[in-house]
């Protein structure tokens, strides 16, 4: 049972202090919500995660095992940020079938035309990126988490530019990845349903307020599903 | 190493597919070269003595020109950060796409270099060893570049900043890339400027890429 933890993390950006003394914990089948007014962290944290970001202080673990030096870490998490990374001369499937087959994908093509089926956007499978709405390119990056497997999902605002209905497939998916076992810290400022998630408000962790802020929740999560 | 393939293949199928950088290059290359005899006047000795000279000029210049969309597209659209995180070494991502820009603007350029030779009054002597030096000569120009195209990433008017970090760079290949031909052309052997310039692909070949990865991982923190 893999667990994904953060102590003590200090971001800095530039000369700027973003948060400091934060911890979170997130277990196999475990949600983390990610919550806070625009510029509390979130997505910095989020990167922080992904280990794009150095936190300035802290440390990060992986069962223990300090995460931001491995090579592997890449390899566990799926990472989507606020950039799509569709090229707007390849088709939907040919970009996604890009990730999955650096993500590890044994039939890439496959993978990649069944995770947009889940996505309920088969039809843009032949569509160069440039034609894709904002919304389809979203779920095109979406669907970029399902093409290849890894147990730790960062998702920075997923919801952005996302319909009703996207939502709710949305919600499904993450919880069906979080049956498995998987893990899932997701930012957002709309509603989304992840049931037994823990939440994590950054602005507890905004440098005024000092280093020995108590954490208002033990990230921990009650909703642990069945692996 | 399949990850390292899929990224220069995706990278080939992306600029056939745009078709601009690799046309824009060797076109900037025929015209640059164009441009000396109106210049520099007619006069056929003159135009045959400088020739090797401006073709390799002409083809740093035409290397430089795409160099800085080397990395910009990726850096803008997010994938960078995604091929950080993937599986594949940021040195092999930093050397396939070096790879691939070699394959999209350094090879046509190699084409096109004995019919601006020809354009040149270049005695034919030297046609073989000035395809032979910018077959070597070119992968180093890209390897060089690739490290200036990481560094300026994200700075304001990058393109700019990249000539005068690189050009300076490139002064070597320069010198042994053009002092093979004219050693051809002066019945001298080619060979000891051929094995420098060989010798800057090969330190050229392990060091851009770990110094490209460095600034790649700077500029994405």
């Amino acid at each position: 049972m893999p667990v994904f933890s953060g102590t003590d993390l200090t971001c800095l950006r530039g000369d700027r202090l973003v948060f400091t003394g934060l911890d979170f914990r997130v277990e196999s089948g475990g949600a983390l919500l990610l919550l806070g007014p625009n510029g509390s962290g979130k997505s910095s944290l989020l990167r922080v995660m992904a280990g794009l970001l150095r936190p300035f202080r802290g440390r990060l673990a992986w069962d223990d095992a300090a995460s931001e030096d491995d090579d592997q870490h890449g390899g566990r998490i799926h990472y989507v940020g606020h950039l799509d990374a569709v090229k707007p001369v390849l088709t939907a499937l040919e970009n996604l079938s890009f990730w999955a087959s650096l993500g590890g994908a044994a039939d890439p093509a496959g993978a990649a035309m069944a995770a947009l089926e889940r996505l309920g956007v088969p039809h843009i499978a032949g569509v160069p990126g440039r034609y894709l709405s904002a919304g389809q390119k979203r779920r095109l990056t979406l669907a970029r988490v399902l093409a290849a497997p890894a147990p730790l999902w960062l998702l920075d605002e997923p919801t952005v530019a996302l319909d009703r209905a996207a939502v709710r497939l949305l919600e499904g998916i993450l919880a069906e990845h979080r049956a498995g076992g998987g893990m899932v810290a997701l930012s957002t400022h709309a509603d989304i349903a992840l049931p037994g998630a823990a939440e994590l408000h950054l602005d507890h962790f905004a440098p005024a307020t000092g280093d020995d802020v108590d954490l208002d929740s033990d990230a921990n999560g009650d909703g642990e599903a069945a692996a | 190493m399949k990850g390292f393939l899929r990224l220069v293949a995706r990278d080939l199928r992306l600029a056939l597919r745009q078709g601009s950088d690799a046309t824009i290059a060797v076109m900037f290359f025929v015209l640059c070269v164009v441009l000396f005899p109106f210049g520099v006047g007619p006069e056929a000795n003159i135009l045959a003595r400088i020739a090797a000279g401006v073709i390799w000029v002409a083809a740093l210049l035409a290397s430089l020109l795409s160099l800085e969309r080397l990395f910009l597209t990726d850096y803008e659209d997010g994938s960078l950060e995604l091929l950080a995180l993937s599986r594949i070494p940021m040195e092999a991502v930093v050397l396939a796409k070096t790879l691939a820009h070699w394959l999209v603007t350094g090879v046509p350029l190699i084409v096109a270099a004995p019919i601006l030779a020809l354009l040149l009054n270049m005695e034919a002597a030297g046609f073989g060893v000035l395809v032979l030096a910018l077959a070597i000569g070119t992968p180093a120009l890209s390897l060089i570049g690739s490290i200036g195209a990481a560094l300026t990433l994200g700075a304001r008017r990058g393109g700019v900043l990249l000539s005068l970090l690189i050009l300076p760079l490139y002064i070597p290949v320069l010198i042994f890339g053009a002092g093979a031909i004219d050693a051809a052309l002066n019945a001298l052997s080619p060979r000891p400027h051929l094995l420098l310039l060989a010798g800057l692909l090969a330190a050229a070949l392990p060091l851009a890429p770990l110094a490209g990865a460095a600034a790649l991982r700077q500029a994405l923190e």
